[in-house]
């Protein structure tokens, strides 16, 4: 028979048998190019009317996420066999080559459908065994990091408006979208997808080498339980148990951010955790935002870096008339919970990822601020 | 070295005159868009990517983070990038990269800063405008061009308009040359801030709040020195000062041609400096921002102007109205309601312990320009006591070396 022909059979027999519920296509890892579809890489799988993991696929969750207009996130991580991530405290997990982190952001639908979709602050609940229902789902774009041999790439693909798959969109997208808050008010926002480009904006984390790398799969972050199908586990033990990571130490010894809406943890944990990570990734010592001498991230101990009574570098309008970036007991006098509220591109922070405000974060860090004592004595 | 040339598509007309709320990209538009960016992350090093002439509306920024590439367009007045109306993200065109050339294009509009170069060595702007077109606002972007932590930089024949904060900008960089460029009608013209090594030379900086400034801030990551500022029309720089309060900007009275804030070994020599209303030459130190607080600057900061050498400049006029309040009336109190301030005003705070070769030596100020007059308006007393300065500051410092730029 000719190779082409007997290729064709073969593919047609593998897909008789997926489809007969026989083993699905394994995950498939591209060492190079762009692919098209997400469905190339075989991570997720879409059938009766349920999003589940491929073999192999572990869904996480982090202690306090990103902020990203209210989607939800399911995030999974998977790795070639016999290969894992080495553990280390305080940055991002070492992952071998061929891992491939996945993030899909959906949103609940409003009754009311169309383009109408729920904002919450719920996390995302675990992934059940029969994979996640999508009925009343909006599935709207999942973005992929995947390890290659010369770093990290990231590819942004969008989900189509059958939900069937999603198509690689290098230069970004933006469509709009309406929430609907939990009080019943609506609002239309314009949801934007990042291009390949502006990923590095966040995770170029070391902004001088210019190399991208996840900012979720830290240790203080995943240091929390999940629900796999048998009861609630550790994910770092998970991780371990199933080879994913190696050299984990004891748990006791592993650090942990805060939930940010445990109001019953301290609220300089919670406005710490959630500074961490929405603004950690840019506002570090090496990250792109060391341009302005704030510094947002976990290791920051330093009141005056935190930017106690320190006065802007290159905010422009986005000072909103004020003259220091945190006034102790002030909020409404302080630039950072002036950008974190606004939503004018000129003058927002996170100056990339959302176009709406979070009103539960925004709250959190202006009663973080009225808390801090001390005052900004001017000379 | 690769060339790609863009297709070149429809012009799209900009919107008519009003100032209401754009007309959203046209289809041409969102699609050169996606072309654009896509270039932009499928560079290699060496490509020079092209832009034929014609206005380009984009919504949301670019981004290149590729080095060894060239974008160039048909000339400052022909290829137009146009931001207005942009929805997402702060820059027109963000850039981490080096070896890279930006020319001969405009930038308009961006709802940030125009263009932006985060990190990078061996940068060039030639030939580009980067402009609000609806004149000086405070919602305009700050920074109209911006290279930031960056290494041998070259800024020439560009053009900077209506920024709010400064017009060309260099901020925390290393080996720069900015010249034969027109900063108009921004808050700042021209500023180098915490930045090592630049000659600005053969600008033109007219119609801002502040012509030239050359600042240094706290807490940042490297403290700037050695600025030769020279042959430069610095002149009727009178707009009052539209920058958001908070920034350090804000604090430069409108009427200011060339601003030294707490910055070392600055040279300003073979200017034409005429009709800033407020002085032609302002030494001042951090303590003039009203930012000086217990807390909030790092305590290894030098808010001190020192070796600042000022030589053979022409001055003609102003220093006759003066912004705010405090140097009304102290024009008024010294010089009467038609005098006008001398050329060169200093606010007097001084390092009392400054020492040069282990002697103490005063503020490090030199004056040889003539009988050019210096006020030292006493800023340490509230402007209680204010007096020319006389002889003291007639003196000769070293002069800097002309910077070299590392380039093939």
């Amino acid at each position: 028979m000719h190779a082409w022909t007997l290729r064709c059979a073969l593919l047609l027999v593998l897909a008789l048998l997926a489809a007969c519920g026989g083993a699905p296509t394994p995950v498939q890892f591209h060492a190079s190019g762009n692919p098209e579809k997400l469905s190339d890489w075989h991570l997720l799988r879409i059938a009766d009317g349920r999003l589940s993991l491929n073999a192999g696929v572990v869904p996480y969750d982090l202690n306090t996420p990103l902020f990203s207009d209210y989607a939800h996130k399911l995030r999974t991580v998977w790795m070639p066999a016999g290969s894992a991530a080495k553990f280390d405290a305080e940055r991002t997990f070492d992952f071998p080559v061929g891992t491939i982190i996945s993030k899909t952001f959906y949103y609940p639908r409003a009754a009311t459908g169309g383009d109408v979709v729920l904002a919450d602050d719920l996390s995302a609940p675990p992934v059940p065994a029969g994979g996640m229902p999508l009925a009343g789902v909006r599935l709207v774009e999942t973005r992929l990091l995947v390890r290659r041999e010369e770093g990290w790439l990231a590819l942004p693909y969008v989900w189509n408006a059958e939900q069937t798959d999603a198509v690689l969109s290098r230069a970004g997208d933006e469509f709009p979208l309406e929430l609907q808050r939990e009080d019943g008010r609506r609002e239309g926002f314009t949801y934007v997808v990042p291009n390949a480009n502006q990923c590095a904006g966040c995770h170029a984390t070391d902004n001088r080498a210019r190399r991208i790398e996840p900012i979720g799969p830290k240790a203080r972050h995943l240091n929390r339980a999940y629900d796999y199908g048998n009861g609630a586990e550790n994910q770092l033990e998970h991780l371990q148990r199933v080879g994913y990571l190696r050299d984990l130490p004891a748990l006791a010894q592993v650090a942990r951010n805060t939930d940010w809406r445990d109001a019953k943890q301290p609220l300089e944990q919670r406005a710490r955790a959630y500074l961490d990570i929405n603004c950690g990734h840019c506002h570090n010592p090496s990250g792109p935002a060391n341009t302005s001498g704030l510094m947002l991230d976990s290791a920051t101990r330093d009141t005056l870096r935190l930017g106690l009574c320190k006065p802007p570098v290159a905010a422009g309008q986005g000072t909103g008339d004020h003259i220091f970036d945190i006034v102790p007991g002030k909020p409404a006098e302080s630039i950072l919970a002036y950008r974190m509220a606004s939503t004018d591109p000129g003058a927002m922070m996170p100056e990339l990822g959302r176009g709406t405000r979070h009103d539960a974060g925004v709250a959190l860090i202006e009663a973080w601020i009225a808390s801090l004592p001390g005052q900004c004595d001017l000379l | 070295m690769r060339r790609i040339l863009l297709p070149a598509v429809t012009m799209s007309l900009l919107a008519g005159c009003q100032p209401s709320a754009p007309p959203p990209p046209s289809s041409a538009d969102v699609a050169f868009q996606k072309k654009l960016q896509e270039q932009l992350i499928d560079a290699k090093p060496g490509d020079v990517i092209e832009i034929p002439a014609g206005t380009y509306r984009f919504d949301r920024s670019l981004s290149l983070r590729t080095s060894g590439v060239t974008i160039r367009g048909a000339g400052m007045d022909k290829t137009i990038l146009s931001f207005k109306g942009q929805v997402s993200g702060a820059e027109g065109l963000l850039v981490n990269a080096s070896d890279f050339t930006l020319e001969h294009l405009a930038i308009e509009d961006s709802k940030g800063d125009g263009l932006k170069i985060n990190e990078g060595e061996n940068i060039t702007i030639r030939g580009v405008r980067v402009e609000w077109t609806g004149g000086p606002k405070t919602t305009n972007g700050a920074y109209g061009i911006y290279p930031v932590k960056t290494r041998n930089v070259l800024i020439e024949d560009s053009v900077a308009i209506g920024a709010s904060d400064a017009g060309i900008y260099v901020g925390q960089s290393q080996n720069i040359v900015l010249r034969r460029s027109r900063a108009e009608r921004n808050v700042a013209g021209i500023e180098i801030e915490n930045s090592t090594n630049a000659d600005v030379y053969e600008n033109i900086a007219t119609g801002n709040t502040g012509g030239i400034l050359v600042f240094n801030m706290p807490n940042l990551s490297q403290a700037g020195h050695s600025t030769r500022v020279f042959k430069n029309r610095v002149f009727g720089n009178n707009t009052g000062n539209f920058a958001a309060k908070g920034a350090a900007v804000a604090s430069v009275p409108a009427g200011s041609g060339v601003v030294i804030n707490s910055n070392d070994r600055v040279e300003i020599f073979d200017n034409d400096i005429a009709d800033n209303q407020t002085a032609n030459i302002i030494i001042s130190s951090y303590f003039s921002t009203n930012y000086m607080n217990k807390s909030g600057v790092e305590k290894t900061f030098d808010p001190y102007p020192e070796d600042i050498y000022i030589y053979g400049n022409r001055f003609k006029g102003g220093g006759d109205s003066p912004d705010g309040m405090d140097l009304k009336a102290l024009k008024v109190a010294m010089y009467g309601l038609n005098g006008r301030f001398p050329d060169i005003l200093w606010d007097g705070f001084l390092n009392k312990d400054r020492k040069v070769d282990g002697k103490p030596a005063g503020p490090g100020i030199c004056i040889d320009n003539g009988d050019v007059k210096v006020l030292n308006a006493d800023g340490p007393h509230d402007y209680g006591n204010p007096a020319e300065v006389g002889a003291e500051f007639r003196c000769d410092l070293a002069k800097l070396a002309p910077v070299e730029l590392a380039r093939p």
